[in-house]
C-alpha cells in the first residue's frame, strides 16, 4: 500500500515539474504575450494540482491534506483574475502580434462601432 | 442586495469564511471555529460586497459531471499546448473569437470565465458585461472550422455550467439552443 | 527515490532558468509578469516536491502564502505599472467593465 502511494506520488511529481519545463519552454518559444499566457496557465494549474496530490501521497494525514486543498482552492480562484488583466492589459495595448491573429471579432466589432478597444480599430 | 432573502448570501459568506479560517489553521475546533465567526464578522462589515444575484440552484449530479469534464478539457489542453511548444518550424497563430453567453448574468459569466481561464489554450482578452459577451483568445487555430469548434466548445462549457447552478428557466434555454446547434450564433 | 529527486530538481531547474531567459529578454513588461508568474509556480512546485520526498509538512503554510501572494503581484503590478495607451473613451464606455476596472 505504501509503495503504491509513493509510487503515484513519483509520479505525480514529474509529471508536474515535467509540465512546468514544458511551460517554461513555450514561453521563451511562442511569439507573443498572449500565447505565452497559454503556455503560463498549465504549471499554474495542472502542474500545481499534480504537485500537490504527489504531497498528499506521501504525507497522507488529514490536516495536510486540508491544507493542499486550501492551497488548490486559492490558486484556482485567483489564477484567473491575474491572467484576465495580463491579456486585457496586454491586448489594449498593441502588444499582441496582429499579423498571427487568424481573425479578431472583438477588434471587428469596435469596428462596427458597438464596443470594444476601438482605439484598436 | 436582494429583497428576496438578504441573509442567505451573507450567511453563506459567513460559513465559508468559517471553514477557510479552520482549514488554515488544519484542525476543527470550538476556538477556531469562534476565531473564525469573529473573523468572518469583520470582514463583512470592513468590506461588504454587492450580492450577486443567485436564482438557480446546486444539482449535485450535473457539478459532478462538470468537474469531470474539467479535469479530461485541463489535461487534454494541457497536452495539446504542450505539443505546439514543442513543435518545431511553424510559429502558431491564433484568434480572438466573440462568444455570445446565452445567460448574459453577471454570476454565470463570472463562472464561465473563470473556467475558460482555467484551462490552458483559451483565455479571456475582453469582457463585454452588458452583452454578456466573452471574447476569448484561442491558441493554434489554423482555419475557419478551428474557430467554430472553439466557440462550440465554449458554449459547451456554459451549458455544463447552468445546467449545474442555473435556475430552471435559464437551464431550458441553454437546451434549447443546444438542440439547434449551428444556428446559435 | 534518489532517482525521482535527480528527475524532478533537473526538470524544475531547466524551467527555471528557461523561465529567467525570458524575465531578462522581455521585451515588455507584461512578458516579464508573465514569466515571473511561471517561475512563482516553479518554485511552489520545487518548495511542494522537497515536502513530499522528505515527508514533512513545515514548508506547507509558504505554499499557501505563495498561493495567493503571486496574484496580488502580478495583479498590482498590471494595474499599476503597465499604462495601455488609454484616450478618454474609457469612461465613455461605461457600462463595460471587468475585474478590476479603473476608478
Amino acid at each position: 500500500m505504501t509503495g503504491v502511494a509513493d509510487v503515484l506520488s513519483a509520479v505525480c511529481l514529474i509529471t508536474g515539474a515535467l509540465l512546468s519545463l514544458i511551460a517554461a519552454i513555450g514561453l521563451v518559444r511562442f511569439p507573443d504575450v498572449l500565447s505565452r499566457m497559454h503556455a503560463a496557465t498549465k504549471p499554474q494549474v495542472l502542474g500545481l494540482l499534480l504537485i500537490l496530490a504527489g504531497i498528499g501521497f506521501r504525507l497522507r494525514t488529514g490536516a495536510d491534506i486540508t491544507t493542499l486543498l486550501l492551497i488548490a482552492v486559492f490558486q484556482l480562484a485567483t489564477a484567473p483574475v491575474a491572467a484576465h488583466m495580463v491579456g486585457r492589459a496586454a491586448y489594449r495595448s498593441e502588444l499582441v502580434r496582429r499579423d498571427l491573429l487568424l481573425l479578431d471579432e472583438a477588434a471587428e466589432a469596435a469596428d462596427g462601432g458597438r464596443d470594444p478597444a476601438a482605439r484598436l480599430g | 442586495m436582494s429583497s428576496r432573502a438578504p441573509w442567505r448570501g451573507q450567511l453563506g459568506a459567513v460559513v465559508w469564511l468559517v471553514l477557510i479560517w479552520n482549514l488554515l489553521f488544519g484542525e476543527f475546533t470550538v476556538g477556531n471555529v469562534l476565531g473564525g465567526l469573529a473573523v468572518a464578522a469583520l470582514v463583512l462589515v470592513v468590506f461588504p460586497l454587492p450580492a450577486v444575484a443567485f436564482s438557480g440552484r446546486l444539482r449535485p449530479l450535473p457539478l459532478l459531471r462538470f468537474a469531470a469534464r474539467f479535469v479530461v478539457d485541463l489535461v487534454s489542453a494541457s497536452a495539446q499546448v504542450a505539443w505546439s511548444a514543442l513543435r518545431f518550424g511553424r510559429e502558431p497563430r491564433s484568434a480572438v473569437i466573440a462568444v455570445p453567453l446565452r445567460v448574459p448574468t453577471d454570476l454565470n459569466l463570472t463562472l464561465t470565465a473563470e473556467a475558460l481561464s482555467l484551462v490552458p489554450g483559451s483565455l479571456i482578452v475582453e469582457v463585454d458585461r452588458e452583452a454578456g459577451t466573452l471574447y476569448v483568445h484561442v491558441l493554434d487555430v489554423r482555419a475557419r472550422a478551428d474557430v467554430e469548434r472553439a466557440r462550440a466548445q465554449v458554449l459547451a462549457l456554459e451549458a455544463r455550467i447552468v445546467r449545474a447552478t442555473g435556475s430552471a428557466e435559464e437551464v431550458r434555454l441553454v437546451q434549447a439552443a443546444s438542440t439547434d446547434r449551428g444556428v446559435a450564433r | 527515490m534518489t532517482v525521482v529527486v535527480v528527475t524532478v530538481a533537473a526538470l524544475l531547474l531547466a524551467a527555471a532558468l528557461l523561465t529567467l531567459v525570458r524575465i531578462v529578454r522581455g521585451p515588455s513588461l507584461l512578458d516579464r509578469v508573465v514569466a515571473t508568474d511561471v517561475l512563482l509556480a516553479v518554485i511552489v512546485a520545487a518548495l511542494g516536491a522537497e515536502a513530499a520526498l522528505n515527508r514533512h509538512a513545515t514548508t506547507l503554510p509558504i505554499l499557501v502564502v505563495l498561493a495567493i501572494l503571486g496574484f496580488v503581484g502580478s495583479v498590482s503590478v498590471v494595474r499599476f505599472a503597465v499604462r495601455p495607451p488609454d484616450g478618454p473613451d474609457t469612461d465613455a464606455r461605461g457600462g463595460r467593465e471587468t475585474v478590476g476596472e479603473r476608478p
